[in-house]
């Protein structure tokens, strides 16, 4: 067995899976405090890459690209609330999957004419281009960034979330709406308010991994989908199951793909195997989440009192 | 509605589909060959936006993978065809085996499920199958896989040229709408229709309501797949891409703009979708700006879409 894969791989998983959390976790959170499906939630991934990537390219320093980036889709995300979403929480689930749809053809198509068609490199600083050396093992820095950067932020989050009166009233939101505004609280501030941190931190997601990809156009529309496989499997509405199942999801989707092709050769031929691994490993994340919903319909950690 | 002709409304339908079944004459004369295939694809995905209005309309089941049948059905000719394999009965069979056993078992997995989880768990499957087909090499995998002859039937029957192919739609398009026209007022149909409103009523009412929203999800999708037979016919190349979770989104907006629960709405929500994208991209290349804003402003003033319209001029 080859460690050095294996641990490379890990970090790998680790990676995907605090990306996905950034994603959930404001999905999640529209999800359970409003009860309004955001199909678009991808499209500030994508904002958040390009808004980035242009300050970068005005200003030299990433730093610089990554605050104004989460300052300018904290804003963006505050725009659509006010604009759009906050029109429809009273409507059907279909009514926000056709609208935030249409969203997502408008925010494509602006980025399309802002930034034409090919896609926005983001290049690094060089003291985070380089790579790291741990005992025989070598990490390139940036990856290691990545889950620092998403760490932090679950971290920041958790605190807000437990700690804060802010995050009182999400919690309470989450499994009561309606108590929360009949106690008086101002529930449309504080929907504008969560709206606008989940765009942050989706396009905090786009900005950690447009250097290693580019940002390009449409590039939240498949990752998000995985994010939605999170929010369901993790409970509508629970940071708690968000965390834990973005790490399990990131784990399984890495490690399938790069182990289950030795794994199926125990059982069948070689080539036999190198056929079904890509196509078992691409299903297996909707496969549990299939089976998960089979035998719990309300997820893994549906936010009840005392489980967040 | 029991009597189309009747109603105004189901007058201007009625005068609408023989519009649509003396189209390629009309073509023909003037010598238009594109608005021809315009319009068979119209006419496909037209089958595709009322087999999904009949579980969305009439049963209430917001799937939003319903595509993945257009997929499978596309691919139940496209690989046979790979193996040298062009019997039309064969690619038929094959497509309705298929469709209703993926859509039996993902269907009966998440018809347990309501609202949000259920849009989600539709989502889901379909994106397992377009992953499916996006890493099967041998068949192709992004790049797609080329038909290079439509499927084989009986002389009088075959759909080799343009005009016989678009028969064919034509054909297809006549009996799902009678089969839905039918099916929604059979005691089948109450009961979906039912269960769309109030769900506990119908089970208090000794109805087993799982049983029939699955047999109705089947049916769809089994409809769905008859028109992926057509499709992967029709545009000779095939490929997962048509069957990512985007084209799901855009069959519901037809649905939508047609009108959700009507008879012939879907239909005509899908040939003016396509038409008004068509049209838009002639004009510019940021038509897709122009045309999400009118799916939302649709959605937020529209409500109805082009049935309810039509249904004013029954008062």
């Amino acid at each position: 067995m080859d460690w050095n894969l294996l641990i490379s791989q890990l970090v790998n998983s680790v990676q995907l899976g605090l990306l996905l959390f950034l994603l959930a976790s404001g999905l999640t959170l529209i999800f359970g405090i409003m009860d309004f499906i955001n199909l678009s939630h991808g499209s500030f991934y994508m904002m958040g890459a390009y808004f980035c990537g242009s300050i970068v390219a005005a200003t030299g320093s990433f730093f610089a690209g990554i605050i104004v980036g989460l300052v300018g889709v904290f804003f963006l995300g505050a725009l659509v609330e006010w604009l759009i979403a906050r029109q429809l929480y009273k409507e059907n689930h279909l009514d926000h999957v056709l609208v935030t749809f249409g969203l997502i053809l408008v925010f494509d198509a602006l980025v399309h004419i802002i930034w034409g068609p090919s896609g926005l490199s983001i290049p690094l600083p060089d003291f985070l281009n380089g790579q790291i050396q741990l005992g025989s093992l070598v990490f390139p820095i940036y990856r290691l960034v990545i889950i620092f950067g998403g760490l932090a932020v679950a971290g920041i989050l958790y605190l807000l979330i437990s700690r804060t009166r802010l995050g009182m009233l999400i919690r309470a939101g989450a499994s009561d709406r309606d108590m929360v505004e009949s106690l008086g609280i101002n529930i449309n501030r504080l929907f504008l308010f969560v709206f606008a941190l989940g765009a942050a931190m989706a396009g905090f997601a786009g900005m950690l991994i447009a250097p290693i990809t580019e940002a390009t156009i449409g590039m939240g529309n498949d990752i998000i989908i995985i994010a939605f496989v999170v929010v369901i499997v993790g409970g509508i509405g629970s940071i708690k199951g968000a965390f834990y199942v973005a790490l399990m999801i990131g784990f399984i989707d890495t490690m399938s793909r790069s182990y289950l092709d030795d794994f199926l050769e125990l059982l069948a031929s070689t080539a036999a195997a190198e056929t079904a691994a890509p196509a078992i490993s691409a299903m297996l994340v909707y496969v549990l989440m299939a089976v998960v919903l089979a035998f719990k319909p309300t997820g893994l950690f549906p936010p009840t009192a005392g489980n967040r | 509605m029991v009597n189309l002709s009747c109603t105004r409304s189901g007058k201007v339908y009625l005068g609408m589909l023989f519009l649509l079944g003396i189209a390629p004459l009309l073509f023909q004369w003037t010598n238009q060959p594109f608005l021809l295939d315009l319009l068979s694809r119209g006419l496909i995905i037209g089958i595709a936006a009322l087999s999904l209005n009949l579980i969305l309309g009439y049963g209430g089941m917001i799937s939003l993978g319903h595509v993945a049948y257009l997929g499978i059905g596309a691919y139940c000719v496209g690989i046979p065809a790979y193996y040298d394999v062009y019997d039309g009965w064969i690619h038929l069979s094959l497509a309705i085996v298929t469709c209703a056993l993926f859509a039996l078992i993902t269907g009966a997995v998440s018809l347990r499920t309501k609202g949000v989880y259920f849009i989600m768990i539709t989502m889901a499957f379909s994106q397992m199958i377009y992953f499916i087909f996006l890493s099967l090499e041998e068949y192709g995998a992004d790049d797609g896989l080329v038909i290079y002859a439509r499927s084989e039937f009986p002389v009088w029957m075959n759909m080799e040229s343009a005009v016989s192919l678009y028969y064919w739609i034509f054909g297809l398009l006549i009996l799902t709408l009678f089969f839905i026209h039918r099916l929604v007022r059979s005691r089948f149909g109450r009961v979906i229709i039912g269960s769309k409103y109030n769900d506990l009523r119908m089970q208090s009412l000794g109805f087993n309501t799982y049983g029939y929203r699955l047999t109705c999800y089947v049916i769809s999708a089994v409809i769905c797949g008859l028109a992926g037979v057509l499709l992967g016919n029709f545009t000779s190349f095939i490929s997962p891409e048509m069957m990512s979770w985007t084209r799901s989104g855009e069959l519901i907006f037809m649905v939508i703009i047609g009108g959700t629960g009507s008879l012939f709405g879907p239909l005509f929500g899908a040939l003016s979708f396509l038409f008004l994208e068509e049209a838009l991209s002639l004009i510019t290349i940021y038509w897709h700006l122009i045309f999400g804003g009118l799916l939302i402003a649709l959605v937020l003033f529209g409500k109805g879409g082009i049935d309810a319209w039509l249904r004013k001029l029954d008062k």
